[in-house]
């Protein structure tokens, strides 16, 4: 780890050091969210940005945060930022905040975020852990809007709202909408299938967790 | 990790609980205003998405235009108030809401427990009253709220101007579990709303102002089919919300009620019945 570099910190959470497919973290909102692509991505960003901007702050006070309160350090700053993630969203992204309603708000919850302040950011540089912080939010969405895509696409034959292949959508070229793809269970599958398919092709992470 | 005297904790607490408190109130008061305009504009989309008037791409305030705020007397022999200054009231900042909470601006819940768990109500509210291109009304949007399971439902119904059949049923805020009470929000469960008739026509009949009909409407347990015996007073319940959809039943019955929009609805009524005559008359005479 002590060798480590930007590429590596942000690329490897990405695939190789997937928090949700390997680390399985964060299934909850990942559940909540991904009904829509929207939603997904609106989600993302702000995990991310809160991954992000609570990793590089912690990590700039490390030396300060007396080791018997970090955790409640580390939350704070956390849920700081995510209400301030919140009422941005309130103010120029309405609807959104409206369809991911407690779902924003539970973002201080999601283990990512505590996992990565309290194993990456309270051991190096803010720059570094800035973008450990971001590679593992990048990470987070990239199963994210994969599990959307897929739940939007064949749940309801749109993508983003906007109907497939002409304005009758993807229906009308003999496709039944799959009710239970909008129903939280397929999350798990869909994960579940992620999770296999990435294992399949690098053994190594079959002995990891 | 060096630092653990009891002292220095003490110290970085506090300061760092000062700079976030710092930084979290500085951001809801500078974007509070923003979030204000939000609300509003949320509120008069789902004003004109329940009269099944809204054009996405259109602005709403241009929409709005149409749309005209009345004040409305719950439950009054005279529902709509003509001259609200005379009340004390001014269309533009009077908000329902908070009237509900003041004591001077409110009333018991009568019967009690006819809105559950709601005790007061406000005396005046402010109904939107949507009118055809003929100058004639079209349909009115009533506000409405309840309690569900965890929280209070605020929304608006859409009646027709003939104080009888729904256009549309919306909540625009509410805290009830996605998925499942949250399914009020479903586009395919409001779309059943639509031509549900809200009262028996035998009842309405013989409606007077003192004697007002009792709505019939509700949310029924299960699928609602064509076949289904007064179907025409059923919407499907909501599965695995019970509550919520009681809780629906519970407020539209109350808000269309005696002591809800009530009168007003008989108003509407009234005045229908007094100018159908003419109008019909004149489209003979068009048409002849």
């Amino acid at each position: 780890m002590a060798e480590s570099t930007t590429k590596d910190v942000l690329l490897d959470p990405v695939v190789k050091n997937n928090p949700i497919a390997l680390q399985i973290l964060g299934i909850c909102s990942a559940l909540a969210v991904t009904t829509k692509l929207e939603t997904a991505i609106a989600m993302s960003v702000a995990v991310t940005l809160v991954t992000g901007l609570s990793s590089a702050s912690i990590s700039l006070i490390r030396s300060y945060i007396p080791n018997s309160i970090r955790i409640i350090v580390q939350m704070t700053i956390i849920a700081m930022l995510v209400i301030l993630v919140d009422q941005f969203l309130k103010a120029y992204f309405f609807a959104i905040s409206k369809q991911m309603s407690v779902f924003v708000g539970l973002i201080i919850t999601n283990c990512i975020v505590m996992g990565r302040a309290e194993a990456y950011a309270m051991k190096n540089s803010p720059s570094m852990s800035f973008f450990d912080g971001v590679g593992n939010g990048l990470g987070y969405s990239a199963i994210l809007i994969l599990v959307a895509t897929c739940r939007e696409l064949l749940g309801k034959g749109e993508l983003l709202g906007y109907a497939i292949l002409g304005p009758e959508g993807i229906v009308a070229h003999g496709y039944v909408s799959n009710g239970l793809m909008l129903l939280p269970p397929s999350a798990f599958f869909l994960i579940g299938l992620i999770i296999w398919a990435i294992r399949s092709f690098d053994k190594t992470q079959v002995n990891a967790s | 990790m060096q630092s653990e005297s009891p002292k220095q904790t003490m110290i970085v607490a506090a300061c760092l609980c000062l700079v976030c408190s710092v930084l979290v109130s500085t951001a809801a008061v500078v974007l509070r205003p923003a979030q204000q305009i939000q609300k509003t504009l949320d509120i008069q989309r789902n004003i004109l998405k329940v009269s099944g008037r809204y054009d996405e791409s259109r602005s709403i305030a241009s929409q709005f235009k149409r749309i005209e705020p009345v004040l409305i007397e719950l439950a009054g022999k005279r529902p709509r108030i003509s001259n609200p200054s005379e009340e004390g009231i001014d269309l533009n900042t009077y908000d329902p809401r908070k009237a509900a909470k003041k004591t001077y601006d409110s009333v018991a819940v009568n019967p009690p427990g006819g809105l559950p768990q709601i005790s007061r109500r406000e005396i005046y509210t402010i109904a939107y009253e949507i009118r055809k291109d003929d100058g004639n009304l079209d349909q009115v949007i009533l506000p409405v709220y309840g309690k569900g399971l965890w929280s209070t439902l605020y929304g608006f119904i859409a009646v027709d101007a003939d104080g009888q059949t729904i256009r549309g049923v919306t909540f625009y805020e509410h805290g009830e579990t996605p998925g499942l009470g949250g399914e009020v929000d479903n586009v395919a469960w409001k779309a059943l709303w639509p031509g549900k008739s809200a009262f028996m026509t035998a009842d309405i009949e013989d409606a007077s102002l003192d004697h007002l009909p009792t709505p019939t409407i509700q949310v029924a347990k299960g699928h609602v089919t064509p076949e289904t015996a007064q179907a025409e007073h059923k919407v499907d319940g909501l599965s695995g919300a019970t509550i919520t959809s009681n809780g629906v039943t519970a407020l539209v019955k109350y808000w269309l009620g005696p002591d809800g929009f009530g009168s007003y609805l008989h108003q509407l009524r009234s005045e229908r019945a007094a100018t159908a005559p003419t109008s019909s008359a004149a489209e003979g005479e068009t048409n002849g």
